[in-house]
């Protein structure tokens, strides 16, 4: 790691201030469990880390008739804690418990999760987020088993946010502060597909920090589901989160929300569409699947990758119909 | 002679005990120091630049800027100008700096230029290896071709097992002190008493000069024999910096790249076998890689694996060299990878006979080198995991995506002991030492050399002080191939009954016995079964006055047989009982059972901890283990822990081990654990899998994307 | 509470910037990026910033506060390691995944290789040197003992943490809730099945001590 100067601010302004005009100037620091290892492998080498763990406001769950405000060092075991989102908001605490170490949980916060940079191993070796070499990408014939399906390129690695998925679904708003300014941005909008290496995953500026997150009242039945191979911390291959709005027993209108699976979480179109005004049994929810992973363009390694995202929405459907999977 | 004979299982006071580890209270309250926990006053921190490309000749090294750092004590190239590396993570310049961070700045500073070759680093498509695939050479037994003409059933099949490490986690390397003429090293070894003599050479120095210490260390599973390059430098980094001692441990992914890998092993193989399950003919063509230089170590002899006496066999196989890191002994070099390639290609073809892999593994038992132990054990097992209540034709019909299947996975080990020599000290105030210059690997040596010592003494086990892990005590041999149980239980009776016969001869005249009708039991010496002619250990010890008894004794491994109590050749079975969710691939261990035979049970409570140890290593190298590599950038692509992945607590069900603790076993003496259970339970669970859900997987770790991709290929034909 | 710090007399009043122009040396080309817009300037934030070089800090580590001069780039593990040579902790993966560095932090299990040592300033730091005075050894401790819930024993110092934090908020857990609770913590040797009867074991002897 190279070396950094520190600063423990306690004001969403000081933080900002101390942020710089571009990534390499400085990097903000919350639960730290993935920034520690970027500086590490020298992913990054920022001349300054502000902590934002001090800014007393930004670890606060405030419920509220306008939706539930999670602030973004709110730490993952918090969150699993909060008796209001467990009640309420069940896809988002199924993902945050599959970050299945308690040391992580007790580290990670909502807003590291969402800003923590992807684990492609390309990327972590120094290729950039296009994983580009000698002007190609190394992903396509290259080690891309754990790599997107969607998105169409040229970036092919995929979101880690665990939480991602199930904030989008339940059509969560995030809020950034930057010097001078605050701005909201729909949690759909937040992630991003870079299409040229200069570019963020994520919508953010060198000197903004997510102060929150804001999810929406409203949302009866939501659930997600994640195929993992391991039950000791690991990565998911696919995972699926789903937010119906009910009318009886019939589904109004969904959110089928992929994970794991393109360089942003993957809204299922098609699957939504398909959705509305059915109810949820086996046949629904496997059809469901199937139109999730239309126009799925796997790589030489991960086609399997097509049915682990095809089963994860039949299973998050049928969890969130509180049918056992 | 003296009888070092074992006493009799049934009068054995201490050994065949269930004993806690002497060293648990040390290791689980955090105090025991690893030589990489020590921070010797003036200690500096060394690192090692390592080279980023698999195939390059340095063109230039600049130091300079590296040099000219504040807080770097010293900078020594390994690897000259014009050096050829055949490998990415070799070991280019090492530094030396008052902090870990200023060496790791250091080497970042440091330039150097290399010219970039073509390299090689996938083996599993041999048709694309080229020129650097070998073959070494063609076995064949009896006739194959008339016995596959003749076969009433075939069964063909492809399988592979690729590379993996080692990932101890305590990493290889070593604190070094060169001051003077004199070194004192504390490595991470497998080899204390052999370490000085693989570090004096490079250092040009006698190794009497060198002195190695060792308590304890943190994980080998084979790959820490010798002085490594690293120890070499960590050394002349010493040196140079004016004999301050330098700590050289790798950092993760350099442990992960360079510090040792389990070849990949890969075969077709083509079976034969009447109607009724009598296996008949065998022919396999196997390649395997081991790094650049080829290697693999498929023994022919081995195959078909412990089923050796086939009548008709052909065996090939070819060694491909990569540029990657080397090959390494790794617990059981090369049977694993056998077991398991022998193990699912026997397993295929009960499945074409429509037998029970049970039953076909038993009837053809006589064709191993050890039917009534395999039959036996077979039963055992099957027994344990309840086999005939669970086990059906290949594919469980059952509704659902879960399927259960069972499997087996065979093994067999020598594990002589080693040569040992020990030495045993009995002072005036009772106190008894026993040293040797072993080490405890985390395998219960320390415990079990204190268990033999007291059960010769009469004496309870907290009574004798163990000395390891110093170069400075009698020989022992390397931690390796399972032999160190018998090499150290041998030198450790033999000096114990040599020095008691000593106390024997002593007293004799004071006690008025003859020495010969004397025996050590319950912390006194007395007549042999006649409590009431006795004295305490403390008041026979204080007759030696001022003098102090010293013997040694030694385990020579070819006389060793003759004297019995050591002996060769375990065997043991391994059943698995998965699930598999067909809709994600995704395989989950319900049992494993583990039936061995070790002879002699020291401490079946450390036996059996080896044993799950091992079967849990199974689980990792069947699941989820395995080194990914990029062809173009030829470099690891998980040379980490989070993508080199090693089963968690919950990844491994529920495990069952069963020692085969007779009299029959117990009197072959005592035979090395720590190989043979660590050996078939890849095996096991890939049979299992293949046994749940109706296909084979041809190559493990059996990840989803292999399970999906096996029955995936089975809907299209 | 908060870092000893020498920065922090010397509270700095104009540039947000000005940490980096001391910290690296005004010439070396990368500040080209960091230069400041006048209206940034004025609103100059209150807080000090510290480092890059050793910055004085104080831990407080099983009770004891020690003092301590760190790089803001020293992590809590290396620096309980080598600077304070508590060394429990091990430092395996070094990128948060194995827990052999696990350490507990204002009563919650962390991985020390991802925490900064300045961010622990200030925070109860538990290490499993803490949990009892040799040759006494803590429940927990003693049930990994009992169970040969070691074999190396590298990972187990940061097993017997994970396993005392976990117990300190399950203190009766199911054989599932505690495969489920120790899923940040990895062995090679394969010590599991010791681990999962140590760590019941604890969870009753706990229970009976404070019973009784």
């Amino acid at each position: 790691m190279e070396r950094f100067e520190y600063a423990n601010p306690t004001t969403v302004k000081d933080a900002t201030e101390l942020l710089g005009a571009t990534w390499a100037d400085a990097q903000v620091l919350a639960g730290g469990t993935d920034l520690i290892s970027l500086m590490k492998d020298y992913v990054v080498s920022p001349k300054r880390v502000v902590n934002i763990k001090g800014i007393a406001e930004l670890g606060k769950i405030t419920p509220g008739t306008a939706g539930t405000q999670i602030g973004a060092t709110v730490s993952l075991d918090d969150l699993t804690s909060n008796r209001a989102v467990r009640a309420a908001y069940p896809s988002l605490v199924t993902a945050a418990l599959g970050i299945t170490s308690p040391q992580i949980r007790n580290m990670g916060t909502v807003g590291g999760d969402l800003c923590q940079r992807p684990r492609c191993w390309y990327f972590r070796q120094g290729y950039g987020l296009l994983a580009m070499k000698d002007g190609k990408s190394l992903v396509p014939n290259g080690e891309n088993l754990y790599h997107a399906i969607f998105g169409g390129g040229p970036a092919y690695f995929v979101s880690p946010s665990s939480l991602g998925p199930a904030l989008i679904a339940l059509g969560a708003q995030i809020k950034i502060s930057s010097p001078t300014a605050t701005r909201t941005v729909g949690a759909d909008k937040f992630f991003v597909n870079p299409q040229s290496a200069d570019m963020r995953e994520v919508d953010l500026k060198p000197n903004e920090i997510v102060t929150a997150i804001v999810i929406p009242p409203g949302v009866t039945k939501n659930a997600t589901y994640e195929v993992r191979q391991k039950e000791a911390l690991d990565w998911p291959l696919a995972t699926a989160s789903v937010a119906l709005k009910m009318t009886g027993t019939k589904i109004a209108s969904a959110r089928v929300v992929l994970g794991h699976v393109a360089p942003t979480p993957w809204v299922a179109a098609g699957a939504e569409k398909w959705l509305a005004g059915k109810s949820i049994d086996e046949a629904t929810a496997e059809a469901a699947g199937a139109a999730a992973v239309e126009g799925a363009k796997p790589l030489s390694q991960n086609e399997y990758k097509v049915q682990l995202a095809k089963v994860a929405v039949k299973r998050a459907l049928l969890a969130a119909a509180g049918k056992a999977v | 002679m003296p009888n070092y004979s074992w006493p009799p299982m049934d009068k054995r006071r201490i050994m065949g005990q269930r004993i806690s580890r002497l060293d648990g209270p040390v290791k689980a309250s955090g105090r025991a120091k690893y030589n990489s926990d020590l921070n010797p006053q003036g200690l500096l921190h060394a690192t090692l630049l390592t080279c980023p490309h698999a195939h390059a000749k340095i063109k230039s090294i600049d130091t300079k800027p590296a040099e000219q750092m504040k807080g770097v004590a010293a900078v020594r190239v390994i690897s000259k100008e014009g050096t050829e590396i055949q490998w990415a993570g070799t070991e280019v310049v090492a530094i030396a700096a008052e902090t870990e961070a200023i060496a790791i700045d250091a080497a970042r500073a440091i330039k150097v230029e290399y010219e970039i070759l073509p390299h090689l680093v996938h083996e599993h498509d041999l048709a694309a290896a080229g020129t650097r695939a070998r073959a070494s050479g063609e076995t064949i037994e009896g006739d194959p071709d008339k016995a596959f003409a003749d076969a009433e059933v075939t069964s063909e099949g492809e399988y592979g097992i690729p590379v993996i490490t080692h990932c101890c986690l305590e990493p290889h390397g070593s604190i070094v002190q060169w001051s003077g003429d004199k070194v004192e090293a504390w490595p991470s070894t497998q080899n204390v008493s052999g370490f000085p003599g693989s570090l004096a050479q490079p250092l040009s120095i006698p190794a009497t000069q060198i002195h190695v210490h060792m308590d304890y260390m943190g994980g080998g599973f084979g790959s820490k024999f010798t002085a490594d390059r690293w120890d070499v430098e960590a050394a002349q980094l010493s040196k140079a910096a004016g004999g301050r001692p330098v700590k050289m441990f790798l950092d993760r992914a350099t442990e992960l790249t360079i510090a040792g890998v389990r070849p990949s092993a890969y075969a077709k193989i083509k079976t034969a076998a009447k109607k009724d399950g009598t296996f008949t003919g065998w022919q396999s063509q196997t390649w395997a890689s081991g790094g650049f230089a080829g290697g693999g170590g498929l023994n022919a002899t081995l195959f078909p694996y412990v089923y050796t006496k086939v009548p008709n066999k052909r065996i090939n196989h070819t060694a491909v060299s990569i540029n990657a890191g080397t090959q390494r002994a790794w617990r059981a070099p090369a049977h694993p990878q056998i077991s398991f390639l022998c193990c699912s290609a026997l397993e295929d073809l009960a499945a074409k006979l429509e037998m029970s892999s049970l039953d076909f593994f038993l009837k053809n038992a006589d064709l191993t080198i050890r039917p009534d132990v395999y039959r036996a054990q077979l039963t055992k097992a099957a027994e344990m995991i309840e086999w005939q209540k669970n086990w059906h034709q290949r594919g469980d019909k059952t509704a659902g995506p879960i399927k259960r299947g069972l499997g087996i996975g065979v093994n067999t080990w020598g594990g002589l002991g080693h040569a040992s020599a020990c030495r045993t000290t009995i002072n005036a105030d009772g106190s008894v030492a026993v040293d040797l210059g072993t080490q405890d690997l985390g395998t219960a040596t320390r415990t079990m050399v204190a268990m033999v010592a007291a059960e010769t003494f009469g004496l309870g086990i907290g009574q004798i002080k163990i000395g390891l892990g110093d170069s400075r005590f009698p020989v022992s041999g390397a931690s390796g191939g399972s032999t160190t149980i018998g090499g150290v239980t041998v030198s450790t009776r033999k000096a114990a009954v040599n020095a008691l016969g000593k106390i024997f001869d002593l007293l004799a005249p004071i006690m008025n016995v003859p020495a010969d009708q004397l025996e050590a039991v319950d912390g006194r010496i007395q007549q042999k079964g006649n409590p009431s002619k006795s004295m305490t250990w403390l008041q026979a010890c204080a007759k030696l006055g001022t003098q102090t008894i010293s013997e040694t004794g030694e385990n020579v491994p070819r006389d060793a047989p003759k004297e019995g109590l050591i002996n060769q050749g375990a065997s043991g079975v391994q059943m698995a009982d998965v699930s598999v969710d067909i809709e994600t691939g995704v395989v989950k261990i319900n049992r494993i059972v583990a039936v061995q035979d070790c002879g002699l049970v020291v401490n079946p409570k450390t036996a059996e901890s080896q044993v799950f140890g091992a079967c849990i290593m199974s689980c990792c190298a069947a699941l989820t283990e395995e080194r990914v590599m990029d062809q173009t950038l030829g470099r690891v692509m998980n040379a980490d822990m989070e993508f080199y992945k090693l089963a968690g607590i919950a990844d491994i069900g529920e495990i069952l081990v069963h020692m085969d603790i007779t009299p029959e076993h117990d009197k072959k003496g005592i035979i090395g654990l720590g190989e043979p259970p660590a050996i078939g339970g890849v095996a096991a669970i890939a049979n299992a899998v293949a046994n749940a859900i109706g296909v084979r997987v041809p190559m493990v770790p059996l990840t989803p994307k292999r399970v999906l991709g096996a029955l995936s290929n089975r809907r299209m034909a | 509470m908060n870092p000893k710090d020498e920065g922090k007399k010397k509270r700095r009043s104009a540039f947000s910037r000005r940490g980096f122009l001391q910290g690296f040396g005004a010439g070396t080309g990368v500040l080209a990026t960091g230069v400041l817009a006048p209206e940034q300037a004025e609103a100059a934030p209150a807080t000090p910033v510290q480092g890059p070089g050793e910055v004085a800090i104080t831990l407080t580590i099983n009770g004891k506060p020690q003092n301590v001069k760190v790089e803001p780039r020293a992590t809590l593990c290396d620096t309980l390691r080598t600077a304070l040579d508590v060394t429990g902790a091990k430092r395996v993966c070094d990128r948060g995944t194995c827990g052999a560095c696990t350490v507990i932090v204002d009563k919650k299990v962390v991985y020390g290789c991802t925490v900064l040592a300045i961010d622990a300033a200030g925070k109860r730091i538990e290490t499993i040197e803490g949990l009892a005075v040799a040759p006494k050894l803590h429940p927990v401790s003693k049930a990994f003992w009992d169970n040969d819930a070691q074999q190396c024993g590298y990972c187990t110092p940061g097993f017997v943490m994970a396993a005392k934090g976990f117990l300190d908020r399950n203190p009766n857990p199911t054989l599932e809730q505690v495969k489920k609770g120790l899923g940040g913590n990895l062995c090679r040797c394969g010590t599991y099945v010791g681990i999962r009867k140590a760590v019941l074991q604890a969870a009753k002897e706990m229970q009976g001590g404070r019973n009784a």
